[in-house]
């Protein structure tokens, strides 16, 4: 079925089986949790921070290849980024997984290798899970954020 | 006559369809089961041609629909063995069943300290209305362990029950492990200290015979849609003696005798659990599904189900990685599983894309997840319609999920 092989590409697989930037951070300046009680998704995300710039990110917990793939390249993409520049990249991947294909995945770079989740309702949270839990990072929120 | 799936599933519309260009396979019962042509077709009778209030009415539609409504009781009786058909109280479901007992019975009879014992096994409908009693008490929940087979330990059973329990609720079937419950024996040990017991029959009723006289449970109940009959209904049995004892649960319609400003008097079990206008067309076509249920027959349902438990246990064997969650000897068709690796998330979206409905996650039951050690699981569920075709088909998909992420 090809919207299956959309979803579980080469590069997804790829990074659930080897994440990046996995583990817990040692003296990290910010971190927050996220957890999807719908199907058990739970991550940490961890941040050291130059001012408003992401100077280094990493991730642990479980979940889902979906959800733990998003998280593995998110981590690799938003190194080196602002604040800002965080919640745009985030508007853009957002709309790209909600089926909003106007501005061409392409332009997202490796990102792109979630569009297919746009055909998956049920998996929208899945991919959005490490960035809900990243923007929380940001806003040093304490609390356990939820995609539910 | 002999028992024939092939024949029994054209009873059932839904399963005719086909998911994602494949025909449905519909493993998900536990979560719900689907509905057979009669019950439909006796959904849309009583809007065409029955439709009205009940217990107020003279006029013809209010008589038919009352007389309907109340044979449901005595429908629900005979389903259950129940002594008469005032022991039957209808809900939403099991869940508002447990909601009620732990307000009307718990509010009454259990105080600070006292205690309420459960089992590790449970669904959080049989949690969370006893952690609300506790709130609102100062009431104590216990709860009964499990072994690493999903079973509970007999030996020890009886060391959970202290002179401050004063009501044990426990399920029948485990909705995750499909454990069945020895729930006769359980409650003759609390009967020996005096103490109630409430059964969580939702995952039984649908599979066996329950049998409340046979079982002497004080207080039971299960929801009409994991039964073959519509969702938002279904029924809490209770001993009469219970019943008339406990408060009324919500008030309003229909569940008074009289009223004034100064003080309203209620009508005796069950009709003082039954406030405001019930699921009427839900309650009557109930009904339906427990007839049709009964009609096939319980040792052709059992001979069935268990066949579709032992060749799918025997052919999970074959999947690389895949660890059975739930091994006690005495099983329902309930088979949870996880899969190295792959997270259950993936397996359902991937049988999903096959055409395959299975449960995947927590199963409403967090606490029992926590002690198997896992995040969620994937679960299969049959109910006697379901075919080793249909086994065929969700182990050729398994192989699938493990393609994918080899």
């Amino acid at each position: 079925m090809s919207d299956l092989s959309e979803l579980y590409q080469q590069m997804i697989l790829d990074h659930n089986r080897k994440p990046r930037n996995f583990g817990k951070m040692e003296g990290a300046d910010r971190s927050a949790e996220g957890y999807n009680p719908l199907c058990g998704d739970h991550f940490h995300v961890y941040l050291k921070m130059d001012h408003d710039r992401i100077t280094a990110v990493m991730f642990d917990g479980a979940g889902c290849a979906i959800s733990k793939a998003s998280a593995s390249i998110m981590t690799d993409v938003v190194k080196g980024k602002t604040r800002d520049e965080v919640h745009a990249l985030f508007d853009r991947v957002h709309a790209m997984l909600t089926g909003d294909h106007s501005e061409g995945p392409e332009t997202l770079g490796k990102l792109a290798v979630f569009s297919g989740v746009s055909e998956f309702p049920t998996r929208v949270k899945c991919a959005t899970l490490a960035w809900h839990t990243l923007k929380a990072a940001l806003a040093q929120q304490i609390e356990a954020v939820s995609t539910e | 006559m002999a028992f024939n799936p092939d024949l029994i599933r054209k009873d059932f519309p839904i399963l005719q369809q086909t998911v994602h260009g494949k025909p449905l396979v519909y493993l998900d019962n536990a979560a719900t089961s689907q509905k057979p042509r009669v019950v439909i077709d006796r959904i849309e009778r009583y809007y065409t041609r029955e439709n009205s209030n009940i217990n107020r009415g003279v006029h013809y539609l209010s008589e038919e629909a009352t007389r309907e409504y109340e044979r449901t009781r005595e429908v629900a009786q005979k389903f259950l063995n129940a002594r008469t058909a005032e022991e039957i109280v209808f809900v939403r479901g099991t869940t508002e069943a447990f909601n009620l007992v732990a307000q009307c019975f718990g509010r009454k009879h259990i105080h600070t300290g006292d205690e309420i014992l459960i089992s590790a096994m449970e669904h959080h409908a049989n949690i969370v209305p006893w952690q609300m009693l506790r709130e609102q008490t100062g009431a104590v929940l216990k709860v009964a362990p499990i072994t690493d087979r999903g079973e509970l330990i007999l030996d020890e059973w009886e060391k959970n029950i202290t002179p401050r329990t004063k009501l044990v609720s426990i399920t029948h079937v485990s909705n995750v492990l499909g454990t069945i419950n020895p729930v006769k024996k359980l409650i003759q040990i609390a009967h020996d200290h005096g103490v109630p017991v409430m059964i969580d029959a939702a995952q039984s009723v649908p599979h066996m015979q329950v049998d409340v006289q046979d079982l002497n449970c004080d207080l039971l109940a299960f929801s009409g849609h994991k039964v073959f009959g519509p969702t938002g209904i279904g029924v809490l049995f209770g001993k009469e003696a219970i019943l008339q004892d406990m408060p009324p649960y919500q008030g309003g319609g229909d569940m008074i005798a009289s009223v004034t400003f100064e003080k309203t008097t209620y009508k005796a079990a069950p009709f003082k659990f039954e406030a405001g206008t019930p699921h009427v067309a839900g309650v009557i076509a109930m009904a339906t599904a427990l007839e049709y249920v009964s009609q096939l027959g319980w040792a052709a349902i059992h001979q069935q189900e268990q066949d579709l438990l032992d060749y799918t246990t025997a052919r999970l064997q074959e999947i690389p990685g895949v660890t059975i969650l739930g091994t006690a000897p005495e099983k329902a068709s309930v088979i949870s599983f996880i899969m190295n690796d792959v997270h259950a998330h993936d397996i359902g979206t991937i049988l999903d894309s096959e055409g395959i409905a299975v449960r995947v996650g927590h199963h409403c039951a967090m606490p029992l997840m926590n002690r198997l050690g896992v995040p969620a699981t994937a679960r299969v569920s049959f109910a006697f319609y379901n075919t080793r075709a249909d086994v065929d088909r969700f182990i050729a998909a398994l192989h699938k999920v493990e393609e994918v992420f080899r």
